[in-house]
């Protein structure tokens, strides 16, 4: 475990003040007891065969190819085993006073960094607290209004490599801003990842958040992302998951000011043996705040998935509207998906539903479009990314669409083939 | 010249047979009515022969050239040259008209040909073409759901179409330019219609060469197209009860379809 010791977190570049809080997390860490499937939060997960002795913090960056995103940004930031290694930032947003850079360059770098994960640390967030080697801060001050999404890839690579790719995206008041958030790994290497996302929005701040992973398939990941959402703000956070061998994400949005809403929106496809856990959390803290889930998966081959959400409504939370749909296309038997949805509600003037649906594709469906000529095998691809598409229209960063439709006709080409 | 030939057709729905022996012949260019009342079994007609998941046959053939389809998938069927148009056309949700005519047609050159296709089909139709973006049936009244099961007809130029009562949900105005333009497909493109419906209003423009009288699952009475007019004055009363003596004492209709 050496490796993780409060020493490495001491070694890695930074700031003093930076530094210390590496080596007060790594301390802190080190007496945690690692979690394991008996607990709740881990429930269904393989956390029992996590060997963290098999990982530790890369020094080198490996050989890591950008992925093609046909997007033009208005600036972007690449990160390999979570240290940047290239940034570009239009001149125009440099003079509106934008940041895309290392968080440690920004003057309040040092507050901003776990200002939002703090109130929502567990045993991944506190390994990312002491040996993130390299926080990236993308800022949009006051009345900012940035046109062209921001793209921010991280890249882990080498066998055994435990990376913490560490973002902070801030809007400030009455600002707005969409954030592209890609992950990769290397294939055929087992990897640790466990990004930590946080994002805090300002009064009146607009946010699109999305976060593609297509991760290798040997990669474990444990990622958190986390939001604060102020008043009369509105965040979009997405997320389209398609690689990994284990890929769990928390997803927690607070709505911390009268009015704030968030729509959270994800799509996940697995296949093969991959095991993709979702977690999230709605915390209605504030009056008049809403909030929008609509998580869509499908599991093929003998792959897994499992959903958990809580909506909590706070005692002081009136007149919340919270809402929760999880559905999931089990394509063959040997696929499984559970969905678990959980209202916690601690104030009567509220509106708060819950949905959730396991099945395989429908019967009607597919007999409507063989009745037309379209073959069985062809005919459940058109309704599989039929059935993803509604949420692909509703994601942040339209650009991003088409990778997301190619990485879903890559899974159902595979799929075809596995047949 | 092709012919669809069905012969002693028998199915069943969960063990309770629903078509006693059904025979016809429908021939490119002809128009054949299936007229009768609820529960006859018109439906479940129109989903075996179309190969709907669900129904046992229990015997009989349906030939469309000499090709048996009884034992082809649906969309091999399909693909020999049998359309139906669904009472109820199913809400696929996120899959366009466009990419399910591109699927279903799928020789290149033919996909080029799609997009001007529906577009000149809509139009024969009066159907919307912002329709052609949505999603297939989702949000569609019950007319526009017909006029796109009739645009899909259109466009894939089947040799027969079934059509499962084509006619409900549309208004006047709808079923006069529907039912036309199927009428204008047994000239144009040599298609064989076999018309399922309870009305003769369908056949105002859609002239059939022959109408049968459908009860207790098969095919009672054959004659010309005064037979859908007598049918609407009379109703079906003498033939249900003819074929089913028992029918009227048994609280369950017998012949309901339950996958209908």
């Amino acid at each position: 475990m050496t490796d993780f010791s409060p020493d490495a977190a001491r070694a890695l570049p930074g700031p003093s003040w930076l530094v210390d809080r590496r080596v007060a997390a790594a301390t802190a860490w080190a007496a945690t007891p690692i979690p394991d499937a008996a607990a709740e939060e881990w429930r269904y997960s393989p956390i029992g065969e996590l060997d963290l002795d098999r990982y530790a913090p890369p020094t080198g960056l490996g050989d890591a190819p950008m992925p093609r995103l046909d997007i033009e940004p208005a600036a972007m930031v690449r990160t390999v085993n979570g240290r940047l290694v290239a940034v570009d930032v239009d001149d125009e947003l440099i003079a509106a006073g934008v940041h895309v850079g290392r968080l440690v360059d920004h003057p309040d770098g040092a507050d901003l960094f776990g200002a939002v994960a703090s109130e929502a640390g567990d045993y991944f967030t506190a390994l990312s607290d002491g040996f993130a080697p390299d926080p990236i801060l993308v800022s949009v001050p006051r009345g900012v209004e940035v046109d062209r999404p921001i793209v921010v890839t991280h890249h882990a690579a080498g066998d055994g490599a435990a990376a913490f790719p560490r973002l902070v995206v801030r809007v400030e008041e009455n600002a707005g801003v969409e954030v592209l958030d890609h992950h990769t790994s290397d294939e055929d290497a087992e990897i640790l990842v466990c990004p930590v996302v946080e994002l805090e929005l300002a009064p009146a701040g607009r946010l699109g958040y999305l976060n593609v992973q297509e991760l290798g398939d040997q990669t474990w990941q444990i990622g958190s992302q986390l939001a604060r959402v102020g008043r009369d703000a509105t965040l979009t956070a997405a997320t389209a998951a398609f690689g990994g061998s284990y890929a769990r994400t928390r997803a927690d949005t607070r709505l911390v000011g009268q009015g704030a809403h968030g729509d959270l929106l994800a799509l996940y496809f697995g296949d093969r043996r991959q095991n993709l856990d979702f977690r999230t959390y709605q915390d209605h803290v504030a009056p008049d705040t809403t909030s929008n889930l609509l998580y869509k998966g499908v599991v093929s081959g003998h792959s897994r998935s499992i959903y958990t959400g809580l909506i909590r409504v706070r005692p002081g939370a009136r007149g919340t509207n919270a809402f929760q749909t999880n559905r999931n296309l089990k394509l063959g038997d040997a696929a499984w998906a559970e969905s678990v949805p959980n209202l916690e509600i601690e104030n009567n003037d509220v509106r708060c539903s819950h949905a959730s649906t396991v099945g395989p594709v429908d019967e009607d469906q597919r007999f409507y479009l063989e009745s037309r000529g379209v073959p069985s095998a062809d005919a459940e691809r058109l309704i599989v990314a039929g059935f993803l598409a509604e949420v692909i229209e509703s994601m942040p960063v339209a650009a991003a669409g088409h990778k997301i439709r190619s990485a879903i006709a890559t899974k159902l080409a595979r799929q075809a083939v596995a047949v | 010249m092709s012919e669809l030939v069905i012969e002693g057709l028998r199915a069943a729905v969960e063990g309770q047979e629903i078509l006693t022996g059904v025979d016809l012949v429908v021939r490119s260019g002809e128009v054949h009515a299936v007229m009768g009342p609820n529960g006859s079994g018109k439906s479940t007609l129109s989903h075996v022969l179309a190969g709907r998941p669900g129904y046992e046959v229990l015997g009989g053939s349906v030939r469309l050239d000499g090709l048996e389809l009884l034992t082809l998938p649906a969309w091999q069927r399909a693909e020999a040259g049998l359309f139906l148009a669904m009472q109820y056309p199913t809400e696929v949700p996120g899959v366009a008209l466009r990419d399910l005519l591109r699927a279903s047609v799928r020789a290149s050159d033919e996909a080029d040909e799609i997009e001007s296709r529906m577009r000149i089909e809509a139009g024969r139709i009066g159907f919307d073409e912002r329709f052609l973006e949505r999603p297939l049936n989702v949000d569609l009244s019950g007319g526009e759901k017909k006029r796109n099961e009739t645009l899909q007809m259109g466009v894939l130029r089947p040799k027969f179409a079934i059509l499962d009562e084509l006619d409900s949900g549309l208004d006047v105005d709808a079923l006069r330019m529907v039912s036309r333009r199927v009428e204008e497909a047994t000239v144009e493109d040599d298609l064989g219609v076999l018309a399922i419906t309870h009305y003769s209003q369908l056949f105002e423009q859609l002239r059939p060469d022959v109408v049968h009288v459908f009860a207790a699952g098969r095919i009672q009475e054959s004659g010309g197209a005064e037979l859908a007019t007598e049918l609407e004055s009379t109703g079906y009363e003498r033939w249900v009860e003819s074929a089913t003596p028992a029918a009227a004492t048994r609280p369950d209709d017998p012949f309901a379809d339950p996958l209908a």
